[in-house]
């Protein structure tokens, strides 16, 4: 196995018996990224990740402690903030936009001495499902460059799902590090919402968005997690809550655990052969002693139209910064100040981007506020019910993530409503602030991966990485990496 | 033909905190443009802010002041709209959830006491300032931006430009009072919108509605609404109608023209604020608070009448600020003459501030120093007259008045100097001396004159006038006896 | 009858400071249709008394000292800005 294709965890060992160099693994990497072009990188730190690795391996020489991070290379979404780095955004209106600050994340990192190899490629303004979106070009899906590698994390995914990064960042509003996981075989985690600290993430719906880990192990998912939760001062809506050493209390038994099966999320419009795959996982989790029971989240239906009016709302106001003002991209020829305002914004906003803003501003304006965004927050608080009262009676909930394996390349970038109909599984844990986990099932013979979600109450991210962890080693899934 | 007159009126307070109202940036003004500005301030993209808690408390402490109903429970409201100075496309303010509703603020003028009503109160931020460069456009400075605002809005309660000026005269005096906001109008600190509407007397129907902008001061305010009135008057008058408008006030050349505005202005699409958490204000909070706030103008106007027995007029005068009022309470807690302290700070202390435009707060002369000085007066070192010129150089010099004495000298109170200078005036004028002598006693003040005048009005007036009454008649005691 | 006319796409997209050529207002006309026909699903909803969220989270009060923090530089706050003039950002000319 090549380095680029190990844990964290693995890595981390290797390095503190000094078998080998920092500046290895990342040689490794960087081959990789330069011999396979999924355009999973926007932006690549090459040469500073070398000087980096440098001073790690000159630690090591030292005999320095090591933390589990220090070392490691790390992808990061481009829409989380990093001091001095160009963030994009995957926007033409973000174009040479650096950051005087790093997200609060970025900072917890930097203390563990993680090394950052580059910005992923992603759905512009994290809009989208499938990263066709992005105004540098679609990520491809490492298993098949045909299709997508879902969105709007797909850079992220793709680099980890293919050895072009180890782990990674990511953000996730209403599926965005899920579905891609999903699609292209990795573990990726949305924490509860106030779990990890939005500073810093350049907000498409603030009161959906969260930052979470993507990794090819669910050790690794959690040390990452480990890494970047916490409550932090500069976001309000963060929780103040200690956070539990989530990668070294991987172990439980799982004999006893009931597991709810909403009997929602297996209608109409699930592709068979992923519900043949999820029901056969049911089955292996029977066996392993864990209780299923078919529970009813009964405002399923109303997730994704209550989903798109409150996250479209809320990304209408948090776009309405990009004006040509204060930085990024600014039209060359206007009149006036609203000529450029206004060009500025069709100039730099792709397609997606517009059509949000359009339904949200829309869904907030004078007369229909309380037909479209008032109705969507209270369907919100019957969502969130529907999960308290399935929390009542089980541990957890299982689900698919995606309806489908990866589509097609262009296939329904036609048709926002089928496109937003593809993150059918993932909404309503968003909504309901819940964290949510992606694990990939091993590869079905077509080569493109599956992914099932697990679904856990509010702060109980260990118990999810712990099922997690207890289906890896039950070999339910497959940590194969598509190289 | 006469006609009712009804203002609103619509008030934005600078908070008197250290830092922004959302960031850490300080609110200090005059500071080089774009250099109090951070991520959070400037709108950059992934910021996030975080409520500061002393603007918070300078809210609680003016809702209280103005008896309003304080909410327990309220979220923050994003109000959206486009333009330069706003960096987020959006104001974080408060909507549907107010910081405090229901107020009064009870005034007198001309002898009548009126009571308005405060509509609502929010907590909002600030812009930043645009400045307008003929035909090239604009530029930017987001100084300002992310300073705390109270926006105070009343209900139409008031009647004519000159209870609105008395108003807010009167909000401006209790800010300031309770340290809320320097209330300083010219430095839009404080920055008022009014709204008018006329009425022709008998009909139930008020007309059309406008709203007065930029106006800096209070003289301002009072002009722009006598012509808002006048125009509105002589557009009902001429039948002709009046648009529902917001009208910017041009103070050099004393008009008020209507703004252009765009057909979309007013949809701010609000909806509550996603990065903020409620904020909930209990029972002990407002406690607290209470606890905490200083005597309001008013209160402290009546008890400096009933405490130190001085004419109402000069308590008002003293209570015009806090500052005025607490450096009067500090010189009589070490001098008991409080007429003497009321007089002379109503006349020489506010004489020189205004001739030498300062503010109490700058001024050298501590009450410590002040009383020092009304010491001297009343165990006769200096006379009044002297302490008046003492006060002037213990301004400029930063001296205390002792020093200023012992250096220039103080009374002339050494008998026997005194007796000598007694002797060489009535030696220059033996006639007087005669003519006194004979009975003609009035003359007694003439020569008390000439002592003074020789001895540049340092002589001890007292002792003057028993040596010059034993030097003319030998048995001074006596004679005023005599006299009584 | 439509649920928004392209009328109101224009108007929306003033509000919104969005340019739009006349095939985006149609595009966008026609999208924006199906998708608002697809939301209207929410009508079905009884939400009498349902009280609205717009935190997931428990908390209150988060609160700041008033204590001072670092501004940035003036060379730091202008370095992103597409026009700037003696320290201070530079914006066109406002025709209304
Ligand atoms: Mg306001
Ligand atoms: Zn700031």
């Amino acid at each position: 196995m090549e380095l680029c294709e190990q844990s964290a965890f693995v890595l981390h060992q290797m390095l503190v018996s000094k078998e080998i160099s920092c500046r290895e693994i990342l040689l490794s990497l960087l081959n990789r990224i330069h011999s396979r072009d999924l355009n999973a990188y926007i932006t690549l730190f090459e040469e500073e990740a070398l000087k980096e690795a440098e001073r790690v391996d000159q630690q090591i020489k030292r005999g320095e402690d090591l933390s589990p991070w220090t070392g490691i290379p790390l992808a990061v979404k481009d829409n989380i903030c990093i001091q001095g780095k160009p963030t994009t955004c995957g926007s033409k209106i973000l174009t040479s936009f650096q950051p005087p600050y790093d997200a609060s994340v970025i900072s917890k990192l930097k203390e563990k001495d993680c090394l950052f190899i580059g910005k992923t490629n992603m759905d512009e303004f994290a809009m989208g499902s499938s990263n066709e979106n992005s105004h540098y070009h679609p990520v491809r899906n490492p298993w098949d460059p045909t299709r997508v590698p879902g969105g709007s994390s797909g850079g992220s995914v793709a680099a980890v799902a293919s050895g072009q990064a180890i782990w990674a960042l990511g953000s996730d509003t209403g599926g965005s590090i899920r579905q891609p996981a999903s699609f292209c075989g990795v573990v990726g985690l949305k924490p509860t919402y106030g779990r990890v600290s939005r500073y810093g993430l350049v907000a498409f719906a603030s009161s959906l968005d969260q930052i979470g880990p993507i990794a090819r192990t669910v050790q690794d998912c959690a040390l990452l997690l480990e890494a970047i939760a916490g409550y932090d001062s500069l976001d309000s809506t963060s929780l103040d809550r200690p956070v539990p050493l989530y990668s070294t209390n991987l172990k439980r038994e799982m004999q006893g655990m009931k597991m709810g099966i909403p009997r929602e999320f297996f209608g109409e419009g699930l592709d068979s052969k992923v519900e043949e795959r999820i029901r056969f996982a049911i089955h292996q989790l029977e066996e392993a002693g864990v209780e299923p029971l078919e529970i009813s989240l009964p405002h399923t239906e109303y997730a994704i139209a209550t989903y798109y009016l409150i996250a479209t709302a809320e990304a209408s106001s948090n776009l309405a910064r990009y004006d040509g003002v204060r930085y990024g991209y600014r039209t060359k020829s206007f009149r006036d100040l609203y000529e450029m305002q206004s060009k500025t914004r069709q100039e730099g906003f792709g397609d997606e981007v517009k059509r949000r803003i359009m339904l949200g501003t829309y869904a907030l304006s004078a007369g229909y506020y309380e037909a479209y965004y008032g109705r969507a927050q209270k369907a919100r608080t019957l969502i969130r019910r529907d999960f308290d009262q399935a929390f009542e009676k089980v541990d957890f909930i299982l689900t698919p993530t995606a309806p489908t394996q990866a589509f097609k390349i262009g296939e329904k970038i036609e048709d926002p409503l089928q496109m937003y109909l593809s993150d059918i599984y993932t909404v309503s844990p968003s909504l309901a602030g819940v964290p949510a986990l992606s694990l990939p099932l091993d590869i079905p013979k077509d080569g493109l991966p599956i992914g099932l979600q697990f679904i856990g109450k509010t702060l109980e991210e260990e118990k999810l990485l712990q099922i997690a962890f207890a289906c890896e080693e039950m070999k339910i899934l497959d940590n194969s990496i598509s190289s | 033909m006469d006609f009712e007159v009804m203002i609103g009126v619509e008030v934005h307070a600078q908070l008197l905190t250290k830092t922004k109202i959302f960031c850490g940036c300080s609110t200090n003004f005059g500071r080089n443009p774009n250099t109090q500005v951070c991520p959070i301030c400037l709108g950059m993209p992934g910021v996030l802010p975080v409520l500061n808690q002393e603007a918070v408390e300078l809210a609680i402490r003016a809702a209280l002041a103005l008896h309003c109903k304080i909410l327990r429970r309220e979220r923050f409201a994003r109000k959206g709209y486009f333009y330069p100075d706003l960096p987020k496309g959006y104001q974080i303010s408060q909507y549907e959830e107010p910081f405090a509703a229901e107020g009064i603020l009870s005034f007198e003028r001309n002898g009548n006491c009126k009571t308005i009503r405060i509509k609502r109160m929010n907590l909002e931020e600030d812009a930043g300032k645009l400045i307008h460069e003929e035909d090239r456009g604009s530029l930017v400075d987001f100084n300002r931006c992310g300073v705390p605002l109270l926006e105070i809005a009343t209900e139409p309660d008031l009647t004519s430009p000159k209870d609105t000026h008395t108003f807010l005269a009167e909000l401006r005096q209790i800010l300031q009072y309770l340290e809320v906001s320097s209330g300083d109008m010219e430095k839009g600190h404080l920055r008022c919108e009014p709204n008018i509407s006329l009425k022709k007397p008998g009909q139930s129907e008020w007309g059309t509605r406008t709203e007065l902008k930029n106006l800096n001061s209070l003289k301002g305010v009072e002009k722009g609404l006598l012509f808002e009135i006048r125009r509105q008057k002589r557009l009902l008058e001429s039948g002709q109608p009046i648009r529902q408008e917001t009208l910017l006030w041009d103070e050099k050349r004393e008009i008020a023209l209507p703004m252009r505005v765009k057909e979309e202005a007013g949809d701010y699409r609000y909806f509550p604020e996603p990065d903020l958490v409620p904020l909930v204000i209990d029972e002990e909070w407002i406690e607290r608070v209470k606890r905490s706030l200083p005597e309001l103008p008013d209160d402290r106007k009546k008890r400096f009448v009933e405490t130190y027995k001085i004419r109402e007029q000069d308590a008002q005068t003293l209570t015009l600020t806090r500052r005025l009022a607490d450096y009067f309470e500090e010189v009589v807690k070490i001098h008991s003459d409080f007429t003497l302290a009321a007089n002379w700070i109503i006349t020489e202390v506010l004489g020189i501030l205004h001739e030498k435009n300062l503010s109490i707060g700058d001024l050298s002369v501590t009450p410590a120093r002040l009383a020092g000085l009304f010491h001297l007066i009343q165990d006769e070192t200096i006379s009044k007259k002297m302490a008046k010129e003492i006060f002037v150089k213990m301004v400029e010099s930063g001296k205390q008045a002792d020093e200023i004495v012992r250096v220039q000298g103080g009374q002339i109170r050494d008998e026997a100097e005194v007796e000598r200078i007694i002797e060489e005036v009535l030696k220059g004028n033996s006639e007087e001396k005669v003519r006194y002598q004979s009975g003609e006693v009035k003359l007694m003040g003439y020569f008390i004159g000439q002592v003074m005048k020789r001895t540049d009005g340092k002589a001890n007036p007292r002792m003057v006038n028993e040596i010059l009454r034993k030097m003319l008649e030998g048995n001074p005691q006596k004679s005023g006896v005599q006299k009584k | 009858m439509e649920i928004i006319t392209e009328e109101e796409v224009r108007h929306v997209a003033r509000l919104a400071r969005l340019a739009l050529s006349e095939e985006e207002v149609k595009k966008f006309q026609r999208q924006l249709e199906k998708i608002l026909e697809y939301v209207a699903k929410l009508r079905e909803l009884n939400l009498e008394g349902v009280e609205p969220t717009t935190h997931v989270i428990p908390v209150v009060n988060r609160l700041r000292e008033d204590r001072g923090k670092e501004s940035l530089s003036k060379e730091e706050a202008l370095s992103n800005a597409p026009n700037t003039e003696k320290g201070h950002f530079r914006v066109p000319k406002v025709i209304e």
